[in-house]
């Protein structure tokens, strides 16, 4: 249907980032073989709850945490078991995210030989000030010379951007942006700063200690970023993410199409099709936890449910309209036996927020700046 | 059965929180009522509402038995009341069956509103008043200033006044001699036909219908065939008993006395609260004069949020009605809210309470809409209405003229912010009757028209005195006025349930203040909405609540799916607290924020 794809978290960091809500950690000391073992027991199970149904794998994700923490011999080492366990297209894209202070020469080139062909820098910002202010341990000729030496491995390159910063001015952020053009790279990321719970920018931010962009300027930021990406030839194809036609993120098209992926490693989330029926599971956060889970059990799950179709369908709808190419709702309707009502749509369409070409759903640019309000009155 | 020279029957007044509840607490502990362990702050009030706000709603009676210095035993009727101006009602009946009053005054505070509502009801009903100085233990208590201030302000002798904690229990005893030796014993024939007053009845889950009383001559018996000299009916009395506070059985009630009977009553409502109960065969020649009945003076709608919960709280109303016969009810419709029912309270503090126990205690959610007063229509053909929702507002070509309450207010309130008291009352549409000083302290009376006050005057006055002004109002009378129905149109659609009747002069102002107050709480929409506020077909206000800028979740992959959902899930959840109106949600909450004004 829209493919299959394997997700690994790496859940380690060297340090953490104060923005950062993602499942990562940091350890004095990582026995990484141990780790992989574990990951490699996991897809086990899953391949066998799968039985002899086994799709084809399409693509391959690294994320994190800081994957690029690992030595090449582990990815080398996870990709086997994927080919032992899966079929595999002819063209899998196996992307791995990476840090640009742990970007060295031998690693890259071993992950190359191990398998990846596509990578995700995350640089994050093009001066040190704020490179600084978002913790990242790396400075600006540190993060060029990371792309560099990613840009000269492999073909696949692409960089994450955060901006919409405190007191970033449209203007500042159009050159930073012009810079970023100018690497040249197939894909680009680009993230407005979001203030997520529980982390240290929260607290910061809550007691005044910085500012972010006010709805208007965060509007006009993003207005900015798709009129220069699209300029360039790397317009959005998601709410965040620009690439040349053809060189969009496969992975992550597929969470955002609704296809199945599997999970693995502390904290990775899954949704599978099992005999017809749709499946979600969830492991274990903490990744001592998971390890003692995986050792017992042959796997971390913490959850794996059946998912109604009905909340399908909901999870669909929101994935899907983040993408600028839509939703067929012919097909969306077949699959959930739901669609969203047509007096919504009207409602939305005169107000310029959706299209409808009487096969696609898609929200408009306009849309795509209220996108959570136009999911819940779709949804609703 | 007690001789009538070793009985005390004792009302606690003051203003509110000035301690009638945590003097009520030594009194039963220093007589032995409950163990140290039994006892906790404030015990009588026992209502979960009550010990929440840490305010006493409903007044309770207690039997003490008290040792006194002249080596005789007495039996002391404790009865503490509540100081909001809302529940006067219970301090009236209290007074009716006592011969005496603790007059509790806070030595930090002083004389307040309600301390004079309620000493001069005493002084009305000829009780003897011992006035007691609480709070002294507070490094701010000025006992002395306050003992003339008593004298100077309500006009009887306080040099006795007894200076108190009843925070430490500093001086419980004097109090308790006080009673004894300064209050009269009550007067009653003990041959005589039975004349008893019923003070108050409830609904207990145990026992039934539960009915307070005094009785003034003869006696009360279990066993005995009684009737209610108002309502004709006829009971047999099933027990007799007494609240210690614990509540104790007993086989009779003699002149002087009080406690509580049941009789196989089916319903608070068949007990008339002031009635007479005289016994059957042998009935008393003339009944006791009895109270004026409560009077509702604010009303309001109560609509279930959820549609499918009108029967569940037509049945809740009846329910609680059972318990508190204070507030009524009748199934109303509203073009916006559906059906539901226009309420009457004793007040907005009533209003609060009644909501609140409808939501906790029957599991509602409620939409309330404005509060609204009596208004009394003259209608050109010679007809008189009584309006008490402004939705019902008749034709304007044929009203004649319209009428609405009048509240005779006393505000007390320290000279500093005297100016601003008087500006409020102003703007209020308020007439000054008088003005006077106490020390620091001035006493203004007010004629104010019930509109003005029944929302948010109480509010208002707190906060433009910082706490200091105390406030308390009775009923005066009606008065035509120059009334006009405004209406609240959201996103152009008038919302039946926001309409008010308000003074044309007043109009513009309170427009303003509501469509300012939507657009705040109404949640921005993806379209822009305008909220207009209308008299006729003529806007006088105006606000604009602009559409959603933007609101985008920048990361989303496969991990956070589940999470995005809920969260949408969440929001759905929270939709349902909303009322749709056309394309427009309205958070349930808003029908009555909207309405405080943030200043006049
Ligand atoms: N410091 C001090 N505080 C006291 C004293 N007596 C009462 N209080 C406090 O004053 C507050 C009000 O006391 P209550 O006994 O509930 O007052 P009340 O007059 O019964 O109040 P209402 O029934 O609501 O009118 C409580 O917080 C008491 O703890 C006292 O003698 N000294
Ligand atoms: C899994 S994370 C990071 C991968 C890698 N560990 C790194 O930091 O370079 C993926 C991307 O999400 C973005 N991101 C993370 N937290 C964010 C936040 N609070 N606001 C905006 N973007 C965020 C960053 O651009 C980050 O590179
Ligand atoms: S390095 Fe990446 S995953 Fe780790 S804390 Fe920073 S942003 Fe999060
Ligand atoms: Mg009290």
């Amino acid at each position: 249907m829209t493919g299959f794809g394997l997700y690994i978290h790496w859940p380690f960091c060297a340090a953490k980032c104060p923005y950062c809500d993602f499942n990562s950690h940091v350890r004095p000391v990582i026995d990484e073989t141990g780790w992989c073992d574990a990951i490699r027991t996991e897809m086990a199970h899953v391949a066998a709850l799968q039985g002899d149904a086994r799709p084809v794998v399409e693509t391959i994700f690294f994320g994190g945490g800081t994957p690029s923490l690992t030595h090449g011999v582990s990815i080398a080492k996870i990709l086997e078991q994927a080919r032992r366990l899966w079929p595999w297209a002819n063209d899998v894209e196996i992307t791995l995210e990476a840090n640009p202070a742990s970007a060295d020469a031998s690693r890259f080139a071993d992950y190359r030989a191990a398998g990846i062909n596509r990578i995700s820098l995350g640089i994050q910002a093009l001066n040190d000030a704020d490179l600084k202010f978002l913790g990242r341990l790396h400075n600006l000729a540190e993060a060029k010379a990371a792309l560099a030496l990613a840009q000269k491995t492999f073909d696949r390159v692409s960089l994450d951007l955060i901006y919409a910063r405190p007191n970033q001015s449209v203007a500042a952020w159009k050159n930073e942006l012009a810079e970023a053009l100018a690497f040249d790279t197939s894909h680009l990321s680009l993230y407005q700063l979001t203030i997520e719970e529980k982390t240290r920018f929260a607290t910061l931010y809550r007691e005044g200690k910085f500012a972010i962009p006010d709805e208007d300027l965060a509007a006009a930021l993003y207005e900015a970023t798709q009129e220069i990406t699209a300029a360039a030839g790397l317009p959005a194809y998601e709410v965040s993410n620009h690439a040349r036609p053809g060189e969009e993120a496969r992975h992550n098209l597929l969470y955002w199409r609704y296809g199945a992926y599997a999970g693995f490693g502390p904290g990775a989330h899954g949704r599978l099709e099992l005999g017809g029926k749709r499946f979600a599971s969830a492991c274990e956060r903490v990744p001592e936890r998971w390890r003692e889970r995986v050792a017992r059990d042959g796997h971390g799950f913490v959850e794996w449910n059946e998912i109604a179709p009905a909340d399908a369908a909901r999870e669909h709808l929101l994935m899907n309209l983040r993408l600028v190419e839509g939703l067929d709702l012919g097909d969306y309707e077949k699959r959930w036996g739901t669609a969203p009502s047509p007096a919504r749509i009207a409602d939305l369409t005169s107000s310029g927020l959706v299209a409808f070409d009487g096969t696609r759903l898609r929200v408009t640019p306009a849309g795509m700046l209220v996108l959570n309000a136009v999911i819940a009155a779709l949804i609703d | 059965m007690t001789d009538l020279a070793h009985i005390r029957n004792f009302s606690i007044v003051a203003h509110i929180d000035h301690g009638k509840s945590t003097l009520a607490d030594r009194l039963i502990q220093f007589t032995g009522g409950l163990t140290t362990r039994e006892m906790k702050d404030q015990v009588l009030d026992n209502m979960e509402i009550e010990r929440e706000r840490g305010i006493t709603i409903k007044a309770q009676t207690v039997r003490l038995e008290y040792k006194a210095k002249n080596g005789e035993t007495y039996t002391l009727n404790l009865m503490d009341t509540p100081g909001h101006v809302d529940f006067a009602y219970e301090v009236s009946r209290c007074l009716a069956a006592c011969e005496g009053a603790l007059l509790v005054v806070d030595a930090s505070q002083g004389v307040e509103a309600q301390t004079l509502a309620n000493v001069y009801q005493a002084i009305d009903m000829n009780l003897e008043i011992v006035p007691v100085l609480n709070k002294v233990d507070l490094p701010a208590a000025e006992p002395d200033r306050v003992k003339q201030q008593i004298e100077d302000v309500i006009g009887i002798d306080a040099s006795d006044a007894i200076a108190i904690s009843a925070k430490t229990g500093l001086n419980i005893e004097a109090v308790l001699e006080g009673v004894v030796t300064r209050l009269p014993a009550p007067k009653g024939k003990i041959g005589a036909p039975l004349k008893a007053l019923l003070i108050d009845s409830w609904y207990d889950a145990y026992l039934g219908v539960v009915v307070l009383v005094r009785v003034i001559d003869g006696e009360l018996n279990k066993g005995q065939k009684i009737r209610m000299m108002a309502s004709g009916a006829a009971y047999q009395v099933e027990r007799v008993g007494y609240f210690t506070p614990k509540q104790v059985l007993t086989d009779n009630l003699g002149p002087g006395e009080v406690g509580f009977i049941t009789a196989q009553i089916k319903e608070v409502a068949d007990t008339h609260i002031g009635d007479t109960i005289t016994d059957d065969k042998k009935p008393a020649d003339e009944a006791l004069p009895g109270f004026k009945p409560a009077q509702q003076v604010v009303f309001c709608g109560l609509f279930p949020v959820d549609a499918a919960q009108f029967e569940d709280l037509r049945s809740a109303l009846s329910r609680l009605h059972l318990n508190d016969a204070s507030f009524t009810y009748e199934m109303e419709t509203s073009a916006a809210l559906g059906f539901g029912f226009r309420c009457g309270f004793l007040g907005l503090l009533h209003l609060e309470i009644i909501e609140e126990r409808l939501e906790r205690e029957f599991n509602l959610e409620l939409i309330a809409t404005a509060p609204s007063v009596i208004y009394r229509i003259h209608m050109t053909d010679g007809e008189v209405i009584e309006l008490h929702n402004p939705a019902d507002m008749p034709e304007v070509t044929k009203i004649e003229k319209i009428e609405e309450p009048w509240i005779r207010a006393t505000v007390m309130v320290p000279d500093d912010y005297l100016g601003a008291v008087l500006k409020l009352c102003q703007d209020r549409r308020g007439e000054q009757i008088e003005l006077t000083y106490a020390g620091n302290r001035a006493m203004v009376i007010y004629r104010l028209p019930l509109n003005e006050v029944v929302f948010d005057f109480y509010d208002r006055l707190k906060s433009v005195s910082r706490g200091y002004a105390s406030f308390d109002y009775h009923l005066e009378g009606y008065h035509e006025g120059d009334l006009v129905k405004m209406s609240i149109l959201v996103n152009e659609e008038p919302v039946d349930a926001l309409s008010m009747i308000v003074n044309r002069q007043r109009a513009e102002s309170r427009g303003r203040g509501m469509c300012e107050k939507l657009k705040d709480l109404i949640p921005r929409h993806l379209f822009k909405i305008p909220i207009q506020a209308a008299i006729g077909g003529k806007v006088i206000a105006r606000e604009t609540i602009s559409a959603l800028r933007k609101d985008v979740t920048a990361k989303c992959y496969g991990g956070d799916i589940t999470r995005k959902r809920k969260l949408l899930d969440k929001q759905k959840e929270g939709k349902k607290k909303m009322r749709q109106f056309g394309k427009v949600d309205i958070p349930q909450e808003a029908f009555i924020a909207a309405l405080k004004m943030d200043q006049d």
